[in-house]
């Protein structure tokens, strides 16, 4: 069985920070792994460890930057990483849904996976749109906002709890192949070992250009383009107390007594 | 012309959520002069098909087939309604349910998809306005297109207003039966318990900015100076450290308390969602552009390190 995960580096802006043209200034922002990947990769892995003879495949649509990203996904238990990007995908100002979605279904479209495990949404942009893009592309089923997930390989069944608003899972059963697109809390993610880190340096990560995965520019067209980038204005109107902890904890406290708190 | 928007419900209820995507559609439809047709897909289509008559909107197309939301028979009912319809945009609740079938029907129907919209504008074009960055910053995205999917966030519009004329009829769909691969055998819920969050009077909600465990007792203290009971964001009951019971927001519970002080908590829409409605919000974050400050009252730009023991000291803690 062959499990592909999707994974992202998502960029984390600073407290302070300046906008420069479209995008937040280079300079202000630090990547990371996408939260909502890392529940993916560790629900892959889980399943690796359950099952005999079971490969855990990332796949990344990003720039060399990402890389350091992979290595953890790698380090947590993959086996090894595709990651997919060339001038002209670096090119676009917008990856929107449909494009990555475009990228990710020719790397399934070569290794044909049994599940996709792609997280909820990008902590970044939030289009949370990938996933199930990517199922309609591949002609595969799918669930969304996955927090319980019981496989019957065996059956061709992913047994699904998906998480509705307002403390209410609905459960689903879901034929395979299919793309699960998976939330936070659906398992603990673990920290990668020493020797999890070291391990990862030596595993298979393989870079793919459109050319190399068949496609050629018309993949990356969309009709969305992004147009302005901004600080939203603060409708705000809070008293934000200044000074030394002691001080503003003591006017936060006036307040408080004034609203018959703790008394 | 038309926007076609996409109602939606759970369990016998027509959520909210449908009659807010009714006052967008409408405004929607005054900007490009079209029509406002509403769909409601699956469920007890009479008795929604009613409730969805509203002022603004001109028709309801009901589609009876299945008791709950299946998204195969959503993309199904969607996209043949969309192929009668010819509709210019196509309107889908931003929620768990609209994130599952709304990318498929984009996809099928070879249109763009905008998700999370939290304005729409149309000046030749329909630019949707959407934040990034947990909402530090807001993007315009422009659809250089005639026809779009457009997924809207709950509580961003008003509600259509009771009333109108809009007449009700049924729409026949044919479902291929062999492409519903997919079946909803029940719900759950979840977050039960011992505590109520959303009896408490006084909340002190903690969220990832608390980095451990062992910390939460500052927490603790802090809420049983106060007299309060303690919530939290995702993160921290996602790691274990609180019970489900204690989440607040969009899958957890929704809270109405006199004060939430939301602690090391960055005021994520799916938080929000959950504690807007509280009186008095008070945050106290590093951040001093943490989204939580634009909803709170009062805030404190510091370490919550700092602040809390201070804060519990006050009370003789
Ligand atoms: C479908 C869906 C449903 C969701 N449902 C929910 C839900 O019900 N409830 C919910 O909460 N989330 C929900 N989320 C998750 C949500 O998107 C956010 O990820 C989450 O709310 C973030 O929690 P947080 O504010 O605690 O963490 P972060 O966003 O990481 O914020 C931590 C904050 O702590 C501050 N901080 C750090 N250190 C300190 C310090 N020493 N002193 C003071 N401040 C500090 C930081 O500046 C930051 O603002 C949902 C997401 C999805 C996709």
């Amino acid at each position: 069985m062959k499990v592909l995960v999707t994974v992202t580096d998502v960029a984390v802006v600073d407290d302070e920070f300046e906008i420069d043209g479209l995008d937040v200034d280079e300079r202000y922002l630090t990547y990371e792994l996408n939260e909502w990947d890392d529940y993916a990769v560790e629900e892959a892995v889980r399943i690796a460890e359950d099952g005999e003879d079971v490969e855990v495949v990332t796949v990344t649509v990003g720039p060399e930057r990402s890389e350091e990203t992979i290595r953890k996904a790698l380090a947590k238990g993959a086996d090894r990483a595709v990651r997919v990007w060339d001038d002209a995908i670096a090119g676009r100002e917008l990856l929107d849904a449909e494009t990555k979605a475009e990228l990710l279904a020719a790397v399934a479209r070569e290794e044909e996976p049994d599940l996709v495990l792609s997280g909820v949404q990008s902590g970044d942009d939030s289009f949370a749109a990938t996933g199930v893009t990517l199922a309609e592309k591949l002609g595969e089923e799918w669930a969304a906002v996955v927090n319980q997930l019981d496989l019957d390989a065996d059956a061709g069944v992913a047994s699904v709890h998906r998480e509705l608003e307002g403390g209410v899972e609905e459960l689903t059963d879901v034929e395979l192949p299919a793309v699960l697109t998976i939330q936070t809390g659906i398992n603990e993610p673990r920290y990668a070992s020493l020797r999890g880190i070291r391990q990862a340096q030596n595993k298979p990560l393989d870079v793919q250009t459109l050319g190399d995965l068949g496609l050629d520019e018309s993949a990356l067209e969309t009709p969305l383009r992004w147009t302005a980038t901004y600080e939203p204005e603060s409708e705000g109107e809070a008293t934000v107390f200044e000074g030394g902890a002691d001080e503003t904890a003591g006017e936060l406290a006036a307040v408080l007594r004034e609203e018959g708190v703790g008394q | 012309m038309t926007v076609l928007a996409v109602a939606e419900h759970r369990r016998g209820e027509l959520r909210d959520v449908s009659h807010e995507l009714a006052g967008a559609g409408r405004e929607l439809a005054d900007a490009t002069d079209s029509e406002l047709h509403l769909a409601v897909v699956s469920g007890d289509v009479d008795a929604f098909g009613e409730a969805l008559v509203r002022e603004g909107v001109d028709r309801v197309h009901t589609v009876d087939y299945g008791e709950e939301f299946n998204h195969d028979v959503s993309v199904q009912a969607v996209e043949q309604l969309a192929g009668e319809l010819d509709p210019d945009y196509l309107l889908v609740p931003h929620t768990v349910n609209g994130l599952d079938y709304a990318p498929a029907v984009a996809e099928r129907l070879g249109l763009p998809i905008v998700t999370d919209a939290v304005d729409m504008a149309v000046d030749g074009n329909l630019a949707v306005t959407r934040e990034m960055y947990g909402s530090k910053v807001e993007t315009t995205i422009e659809v250089d297109a005639d026809r779009a999917v457009v997924t809207l966030r709950p509580a961003e519009w008003p509600q259509a207003p009771t009333g109108g004329d809009a007449t009700v009829e049924p729409f026949d769909v044919s479902i291929d039966e062999s492409a519903v691969r997919s079946t909803v055998t029940g719900f759950e819920e979840v977050a039960g318990g011992d505590v109520d969050i959303s009896e408490a009077d006084v909340l002190v909600s903690v969220g990832r900015g608390i980095e451990e465990e062992d910390n939460l007792d500052i927490i603790r203290d802090l809420a049983e100076a106060l007299d309060a009971t303690v919530s939290a964001s995702r993160p921290v009951v996602d790691s274990g450290w609180l019970p489900k019971n204690r989440q607040v927001g969009q899958s957890g519970k929704v809270v109405t308390p006199d004060v939430y002080i939301a602690i090391g908590i960055s005021g994520a829409v799916q938080h929000v969602a959950g504690m807007k409605g509280a009186d008095t919000i008070i945050a106290i974050n590093t951040d001093p552009n943490a989204p939580i400050f634009d909803i709170a009252d009062y805030g404190i730009v510091d370490d919550l390190f700092e602040v809390v023991p201070a804060l519990t000291e006050q009370f003789g803690g």
